[in-house]
């Protein structure tokens, strides 16, 4: 357990060191969440008003795109030299490598997702600071959900063709229970009279979501990606 | 082969009654002949389903067990699930524009049947385009999407919820039990023959790979 922890770490920091040199993801990153959220608004917008019950979805939206382009790019950063041989190829159990990736990858979604929820609640009028425990739990345990499956489908297709087109095709349709509950759940908040026990009840399901699939993903990752 | 043959021929035979043996099935009493193609619509459902659990347990054994058989037998059992799910889907709405008088509603049963498609058409995608080592992705996917159903009814089913439950099969008369049970064996049939030929043409494709390979290499 000790080493599975230290494995995941060294990937974290690792992740995270080459992250801090470049900036690369998380700048690219959170310009298009930023994007995503503009081309909503000049869709939804008319006279000036939001109309109302859209900025959870469009939070939860923007978080799903902006995640995937991410998911993406931490893969083809390992790709390009052959970093992910390196990686698999170190005396450390798989599972770990993975936890290390989604760990970082968690990270990282966590700072988009501060900047998205401000900006959600200035263009949207949404009222992000009503219940923030609530908001946090849930915006994490989607997260999570979301990056769970993520981080091994990006895993999986790594050396896989056409993978830019592929990982968004197969991450949205398993993923769409998060989707729902981390909509609901939100959206039951951000009403004029937030709703707690509704948020709770979507929490509870995106918490079970995330253990059935942080579990499927530890147990599968060592033989996908084994050749 | 002759056996298959022999199978496909009953099921060709069994589809061309089928209409006779639904026109004697008594009219339902409120949606009249609508109803009538409950008795393709159910038993593809039901198939639909069949094959989408066919298809997660042998891409779970080809994960672990790592048997091309097993990778096979999920492929054609994944394509099958397509098959299914699309009479589904397409039987659904035309029933559910007379009974409900809408051609789609966001109800529990029609998302999640709509989700497990999109599922299946996506590992198909996968194993169409993904290039070398699709066939381990796609297990991987198949079996994700298979521990998924349950999250994806639990999450839709807080909506209200239109479609009959399945409940309703068992208390069916026998004058319409008849003829549902017996297009679902015509469709059962179908299913098994095409699972068959399916994994045939894997098999020889295989073989016929190994040939080039020891022709390449003598």
């Amino acid at each position: 357990m000790k080493a599975f922890l230290r494995v995941a770490w060294l990937v974290v920091r690792k992740d995270l060191t080459v992250e801090i040199r470049s900036l690369e993801i998380l700048s690219t990153t959170v310009f298009f969440a930023v994007t995503v959220v503009l081309v909503f608004s000049f869709g939804l917008i008319k006279e000036g008003r939001a109309p109302e019950d859209v900025a959870a979805a469009i939070l939860w939206i923007a978080m799903a795109f902006a995640g995937t382009l991410a998911l993406g790019r931490t893969f083809d950063r390992e790709r390009q030299n052959e970093t992910l041989r390196a990686l698999l190829l170190a005396p450390a159990d798989r599972p770990a490598l993975y936890a290390g990736k989604l760990l970082g990858m968690l990270f990282l979604l966590a700072l988009v997702e501060v900047l998205l929820v401000l900006l959600v609640g200035l263009l949207f009028q949404a009222p992000v600071f009503s219940s923030p425990a609530l908001l946090i739990a849930l915006l994490v345990s989607g997260s999570l959900g979301f990056a769970s499956v993520g981080t091994l489908f990006a895993a999986m297709l790594v050396r896989a063709r056409s993978r830019d087109v592929l990982l968004p095709i197969l991450l949205y349709p398993i993923t769409v229970p998060v989707m729902i509950a981390g909509v609901r759940g939100t959206a039951a908040l951000f009403q004029a009279a937030p709703d707690e026990v509704m948020a709770r009840f979507w929490l509870a399901l995106l918490l079970f979501f995330d253990a059935v699939f942080v579990t499927l993903a530890l147990w599968t990752f060592e033989p996908l990606m084994t050749d | 082969m002759s056996r298959i043959k022999a199978i496909l021929v009953m099921v060709a035979a069994m589809f061309v009654a089928a209409p006779w043996i639904i026109n004697a099935a008594p009219y339902e009493s409120t949606m009249g002949l609508v109803q009538k193609i409950f008795y393709f619509h159910m038993p593809s459902a039901f198939l639909f389903l069949i094959s989408a659990i066919v298809s997660g347990v042998y891409s779970a054994m080809f994960l672990f067990g790592k048997k091309p058989p097993s990778d096979w037998k999920a492929l054609a059992a994944a394509e099958l699930a397509l098959v299914f799910g699309t009479i589904t889907l397409v039987t659904g709405p035309l029933w559910a524009r007379k009974a409900w008088g809408l051609w789609w509603v966001w109800d529990a049963r029609l998302t999640s049947s709509l989700l497990l498609w999109m599922i299946f058409a996506a590992y198909l995608l996968l194993r169409r385009y993904g290039g070398p080592g699709s066939d381990k992705l796609g297990a991987g996917m198949a079996l994700f999407g298979m521990a998924n159903v349950p999250f994806i009814y639990v999450s839709v089913n807080y909506w209200r919820t239109l479609h009959p439950q399945t409940s309703v099969v068992p208390t069916l008369p026998v004058s319409m039990g008849g003829p549902l049970w017996f297009c679902f064996a015509a469709l059962l049939l179908f299913f098994l023959t095409m699972m068959s030929l399916r994994v045939r043409l894997e098999r020889q494709r295989a073989a016929l790979e190994r040939y080039y390979l020891s022709e390449d290499n003598p």
